[in-house]
């Protein structure tokens, strides 16, 4: 997979992730936000703030499971009274998938969307999406 | 080298030092921050500025509001968006300069920058309880004004409609009343430049 960015956060590479039909894989998807920047965690602390996350548009041959987003830190910036659920630097998100019972053996991809909103300490930018793609093999 | 080669030499070290420092200092600190002292000039000279592009945008009413309905007053125009964290910050304030100046040829407008438009701006509003004209912006009027990637973005305008301050982020307070008053005590002047993308007229 490529790495995908989009403005101020970047989708890294997705190594392939391989599994035997009905099998339970998960994908490890690198994700890194610009220094001096932070996009809001997937349950912001605040309700007008807009979560980062993960949908799958395609799947093939592989069930979506749970997505487990990483632990956000708590950040007081100028602009707000209280500490924020946000997410900076580089973390994972994990996707976990489940390989269909009837899957046939082979590659194949996954297609999905991280949405985000990212703000510095002045000044927030437009919510943004990124292609991430998790290619797969099932054997 | 004689001695006063040397002094030179050092001192252009030293120079070059300082100004190293300078730089770096700013990339780290994020020199235009807010921090920035009240009495530097908050508007800029009347033929430095460039006229402020039209639009014609609808109010929570329906009614088409164009600027140029705005010319002969001073008009802070402030983009925004409800899922921004500084904008609610500078909100208040808006509210009070409405307040404060209305009488005198002033106001303020907003425009929001949310995809979902008045769906989610009106409880907004009522839940904040806004005082000054918002209308629901598009993706033709930010191009008009320079893109405005960062929210909040805000235009103080002259009574002759032309841009003479631009504030990207968050700023200080003291930076938008100076601005306002300046611009409110300035005399006016009949003839306006011709408009260009707000991007061109520079920014702070």
């Amino acid at each position: 997979m490529q790495a995908q960015s989009s403005g101020y956060l970047t989708v890294g590479r997705t190594s392939t992730v391989s599994g035997k039909r009905n099998a339970s894989v998960e994908a490890r998807i690198s994700v890194s936000v610009l220094p001096g920047f932070h996009v809001n965690s997937n349950k912001p602390s605040e309700e007008y703030l807009i979560p980062l996350k993960l949908t799958w548009t395609a799947t093939g041959a592989l069930q979506p499971g749970a997505i487990v987003y990483p632990m956000p830190t708590q950040e007081k910036y100028e602009f707000a009274e209280k500490p924020l659920s946000v997410l900076t630097g580089n973390f994972d998100i994990v996707a976990n998938f489940k390989v269909a019972g009837n899957a046939s053996a082979g590659p194949g991809s996954a297609a999905g969307k991280l949405s985000y909103q990212a703000c510095n300490n002045r000044a927030c930018f437009a919510p943004k999406t990124v292609n991430v793609t998790v290619n797969y093999q099932i054997q | 080298m004689n001695g006063r080669g040397r002094k030179a030499v050092t001192a252009l070290r030293l120079l070059s030092a300082v100004v190293i420092a300078a730089v770096w200092g700013c990339l780290v600190t994020d020199c235009s921050g807010p921090q920035r002292p009240a009495n530097v000039a908050s508007v800029k000279p009347g033929k430095e500025r460039h006229k402020a592009p039209d639009f014609a945008l609808k109010d929570s009413d329906g009614k088409l509001v164009h600027l140029a309905d705005y010319r002969g007053k001073v008009v802070l125009l402030d983009f925004w968006a409800t899922w921004c964290g500084p904008c609610k910050i500078e909100i208040p304030w808006f509210e009070e300069f409405q307040r404060q100046h209305q009488g005198k040829g002033f106001a303020v407008i907003g425009v929001s920058m949310d995809d979902e438009g008045w769906g989610v701006v009106k409880p907004f509003l009522e839940r904040l309880k806004v005082n000054y004209r918002i209308l629901i912006g598009n993706d033709q009027t930010a191009q008009l004004y320079g893109g405005i990637d960062a929210l909040p973005t805000t235009f103080l305008i002259d009574r002759e409609g032309r841009i003479a301050a631009v504030h990207v982020g968050l700023v200080d307070r003291k930076e938008f009343e100076n601005g306002i008053e300046q611009l409110l005590e300035a005399p006016t002047n009949a003839s306006a430049p011709p408009a260009v993308p707000a991007l061109f007229a520079g920014t702070e």
